[in-house]
């Protein structure tokens, strides 16, 4: 890694779970990192463990059946994961915030949003109760709610889930972290919530200089917001690359797939439009993963071989890095 | 709020007079039996049972006793006790402050200790204390009352030494003990297993990650996130409880020699004094249903998206 | 399969406990003939009245010196045939009620759902009383009184299933193609709800047997000399401190008998429903 200004660095990170019916590896061995200033997105289909890498970041893993085995966080060249538990909450909200995907579900209905906003403040900085309700109407200010003065003495029913997902980045923002997680933020809100939800998330980015982790299955919403893109199957990662080299060059036969399963604008045939494809088989049990390639029982290039040798990235050239034999194979040509 | 109180307490009316209906037919089905059983086993005159029928009115029809019954009651007057040369309304006036003491004092007992054993146990789920503290409060929920009230009488008064065995006393403390604890350990153990599942299910929320997320502290989530919506969830149950207290006093009651509303009607239900069983049934019932409008009250104020018009 | 169900049932602790306390009660109740060392009422013996356990009589004797774990085990008849039948009686009223008031609507619904919502804010001990108080002390009373009591909340399973069920669009079909309602009560809407009125009828039993024992306890239920745990705890409070053994093992067996019915009801709950039993 040749960069100065690497914000996050994960080495190596394995979170397993441990179930009564057996061992799940949701995150097996990811490495990435998140550069100053950069939109990172982790794309995948659910429950591919893109979330669990985010809370793994997060220090919030669900206990006690998750556990991190494995692996390296670096956050300004420190490993968290080597912190105790009272200075992970340190980090929490004040370096690294997150928002999730349920905005009707991530308050808590028995609060005003204005106080769940500044005990987030009162939490993290040293400011009087009123200094902090202040703050808190001019971050509802800041993401757009109309009257925030009075919104903020509103409870989440009050508000609608576009509103509510405005308070979430509010609450996020609201002690101005170096990196934003956010897990599926807009995935269930309307489309053209969705889009305002996206303009101001970035529009916030420049302002506050923060770096966004944004985790998604929906390549649109890649396309975008992110710089690089992290393609990810059954705890792996399989693709790596900037948004350029993974939508006009993809290599992995699954984010060929994925592109494939998005309608495209202008994709028309004299026989009209060139048919969607989706991506037959199912997400594989990730309490029975195999030897080889995980994605080689749906992949429609697959050789005998991908059955059972593993295969590690290969090194494409500009960062773009990919986990299939297909690749290796030309390269080793 | 208020509208909605007042609505509330106008729907009780119906149940009441519902409520009245059933058990003036089921008490008065069998007429003139109530004269017989106060004579007890000794053979009366036909002349003395026709007087005494004649005195408490029973020689009317059922219809016309019916519709007495209801315009006294609707002037909130009970009747006249057929063996006690008293008032139901004052017989029970007398009785209703022990009962009411005992049945709150059980009450606060099963809130302050089932409520924070459920917590504890909730929240070192699945250790030894928490086992424990569950199999103790599954224990408690199949403890028959009178036999609770029996041991602890053996052990801390015949034993110990500490209490009275039973009795009121001049309405002091000491004699409170014993019957509180009878009563309310049973209620107790059902809220601390109400409660537990109430904290697990609350913990699951996906609010109580966003706050982790923001770098509260375990105890700062518990107190002002968990709790709070966990009271939401055990409310009804709290409710509830309190109302089926109201009704095992009864037997708590008679246990202990406690000269409360339940010895009353249980004495009252031996001699058919039909009247005053009448009036502490519904007492009761009507107790039970102004707890319930309370729990709802209350909802009102701790849950905000519940707004009563 | 049959291994797996057999791994599910076995992992929960609360499950097994309840299923084994509630076989040796039952056994206890079918064999008590030969099971006790005495005959519960005619092998009196003022000679050996108020013995503390001993070799000869393990629970002790009472002050008529009849044998306290004969008695023990012959009240387990009592409790258990009370509780069974009067839940039995309950689970017939409820489920008829709700069919009632399913099928038939209008006023037949709100005549029922008004009775119900009456009977589920009276205490069910208070209700039981107030039958007593009607029909004077005595078993086949307090059957009656039991059995009139606790049938709500089965009415109001079976009520809503009839309910959600006419939403169905094969019960629609199955209507139009004129299939009665007979008939789909017994495919669509009984198949439905006997788990969960197994449940509620499990821990109606637990309830209707702690009710029992506190009637007779006050005097009112299981009359003497037949042997009743309630009855049995009564005669031991005015003696309390000269023979305590006679008010402890009737309470146990109460005690164990509900503990095992309670554990073998939730757990059951737990089986079917992991998510409902949260609440």
């Amino acid at each position: 890694m040749n960069h100065d200004d690497v914000l996050l660095n994960v080495r190596g990170l394995k979170t397993y779970f441990y179930t009564l019916d057996g061992i799940a590896k949701a995150v097996d061995g990811m490495s990435f990192y998140l550069d100053k200033g950069e939109t990172l997105a982790i794309v995948g289909e659910s429950g591919c463990g893109k979330s669990i890498t985010a809370l793994s970041i997060m220090g919030l893993v669900p206990q006690p059946a998750g556990k991190i085995v494995n692996g390296k966080i670096y956050l300004n060249n420190d490993d968290i994961l080597e912190y105790p538990e009272s200075k992970m909450q340190d980090i929490r909200g004040d370096k690294i915030a997150m928002i999730f995907q349920e905005p009707m579900t991530s308050l808590n209905p028995l609060m005003t949003v204005g106080s769940q906003i500044s005990e987030m403040i009162l939490r993290h900085r040293r400011v009087t109760k009123k200094e902090s309700w202040e703050r808190s109407v001019s971050m509802l200010e800041k993401v757009q709610i109309p009257s925030p003065g009075r919104r903020a003495k509103d409870y989440p029913h009050q508000l609608s889930g576009g509103m509510r997902q405005r308070v979430m980045i509010a609450i996020a923002l609201s002690c101005n972290p170096q990196i934003l997680i956010a897990d599926e933020p807009t995935t269930a809100l309307d489309v053209t919530i969705q889009a305002q939800i996206l303009d101001l998330m970035l529009r916030l980015k420049q302002d506050y200089e923060t770096s966004i982790l944004m985790i998604t299955h929906d390549l649109g919403v890649v396309a975008e917001v992110a710089q690089r893109i992290i393609v990810m199957y059954a705890g792996k990662i399989i693709e790596e690359g900037n948004v350029f080299s993974i939508f006009e060059n993809p290599r992995h036969p699954y984010t060929k797939a994925l592109l494939k399963s998005i309608p495209k604008f202008g994709n028309r045939t004299e026989h009209g439009r060139e048919p969607l494809q989706e991506i037959t088989g199912i997400v594989p049990n990730l309490y029975k993963l195999g030897s080889g390639c995980s994605f080689c029982p749906r992949c429609k290039e697959a050789m005998d071989i991908c059955k059972i040798k593993d295969v590690g990235l290969t090194d494409l050239g500009n960062g773009h890095r990919v986990r299939c034999l297909l690749c290796k194979s030309k390269r080793e040509e | 709020m208020l509208a909605y109180t007042v609505r509330r307490l106008l729907q009780f009316i119906p149940t009441i007079i519902g409520i009245s209906l059933i058990m003036f037919c089921l008490l008065n089905v069998l007429p003139g039996n109530a004269a017989l059983m106060a004579g007890g086993k000794r053979e009366l005159s036909p002349e003395l049972i026709e007087k005494m029928k004649k005195d408490w009115g029973l020689d009317k029809p059922l219809y016309v006793r019916y519709l007495i019954y209801m315009k006294d009651l609707a002037h909130g007057d009970l009747g006249q006790s057929f063996l006690r040369q008293e008032k139901v309304n004052d017989l029970l006036a007398s009785r209703i402050w022990p009962t009411l003491r005992l049945a709150v004092s059980a009450m606060v007992i099963a809130l302050t200790i089932g409520i924070p054993l459920g917590f504890f146990s909730a929240l070192r789920q699945g250790t030894w204390g928490d086992s424990a503290s569950m199999i103790v409060a599954v224990s408690g929920v199949a403890m028959p009352q009178f036999w609770l009230g029996l041991l602890l009488m053996l052990l801390f008064s015949a034993k110990m030494n500490w209490f009275p065995t039973s009795g009121y006393g001049d309405g002091d403390f000491i004699h409170l003990v014993l019957p509180a604890i009878t009563l309310g350990l049973g209620s107790m153990a059902l809220l601390a297993r109400t409660t537990r599942a109430a904290v697990l299910e609350v913990l699951e929320e996906d609010f109580i990650r966003t706050a982790r997320s923001k770098g509260l502290s375990r105890f700062l989530i518990n107190r002002r996130h968990v709790f709070q919506n966990t009271l939401v969830l055990i409310l009804t149950t709290a409710g509830l409880q309190f109302g089926s207290l109201i009704g095992q006093t009864v037997i708590v009651e008679k246990l202990f020699s406690w000269p409360g509303l339940g010895s009353l009607l249980v004495d009252s239900i031996f001699l058919r004094d039909i009247p005053v069983v009448q009036g502490g049934i519904l007492m009761i019932i009507l107790a039970f249903l102004i707890v319930n409008l309370v729990v709802d009250l209350l909802y009102c104020v701790i849950d905000p998206r519940i707004k009563y018009q | 399969m049959k291994d797996t169900i057999y791994k599910k049932i076995l992992r929960r602790k609360n499950l097994v406990v309840g299923i084994i306390i509630t076989l040796a009660v039952v056994f206890m109740a079918i064999f008590a003939p030969l099971m006790s060392p005495y005959h519960p009422i005619d092998d009196a013996d003022l000679m050996v009245s108020d013995q503390p356990p001993s070799i000869e009589f393990l629970f002790g004797t009472d002050e008529q010196g009849r044998d306290i774990l004969s008695r023990v085990i012959y009240g387990a008849r009592v409790s258990l045939s009370i509780g069974l039948l009067s839940q039995a009686m309950n689970t017939v009223i409820g489920v008829v009620l709700g069919l009632l008031a399913g099928f038939m609507g209008k006023w037949w619904d709100d005549i029922i759902m008004g009775l119900t919502n009456i009977m589920l804010s009276i205490p069910s001990l208070v209700f039981a009383l107030a039958i007593m108080a009607l029909l004077g002390p005595g078993l086949i009373n307090v059957f009656l009184a039991l059995g009139f009591t606790n049938w709500a909340y089965t009415c109001r399973i079976t009520r809503s299933q009839v309910l959600s069920s006419q939403e169905l669009n094969f019960v629609k079909a199955a209507q139009a193609l004129g299939y009665g309602k007979i008939r789909i009560m017994f495919t669509q809407i009984l198949p439905n709800i006997v788990g969960p009125i197994l449940v509620i009828g499990t821990l109606g039993v637990a309830g209707a047997i702690l009710i029992e024992a506190g009637l007779s306890f006050l005097g009112l239920g299981t009359q003497p000399p037949t042997p009743s745990w309630g009855g049995m705890l009564a005669t031991a409070r005015e003696q309390l401190f000269t023979s305590p053994w006679i008010s402890i093992f009737p309470g146990l067996a109460i005690f164990i008998t509900v503990l095992g019915l309670n554990l073998l009801g939730d757990g059951w709950r737990d089986y079917m429903d992991p998510r409902i039993s949260r609440q």
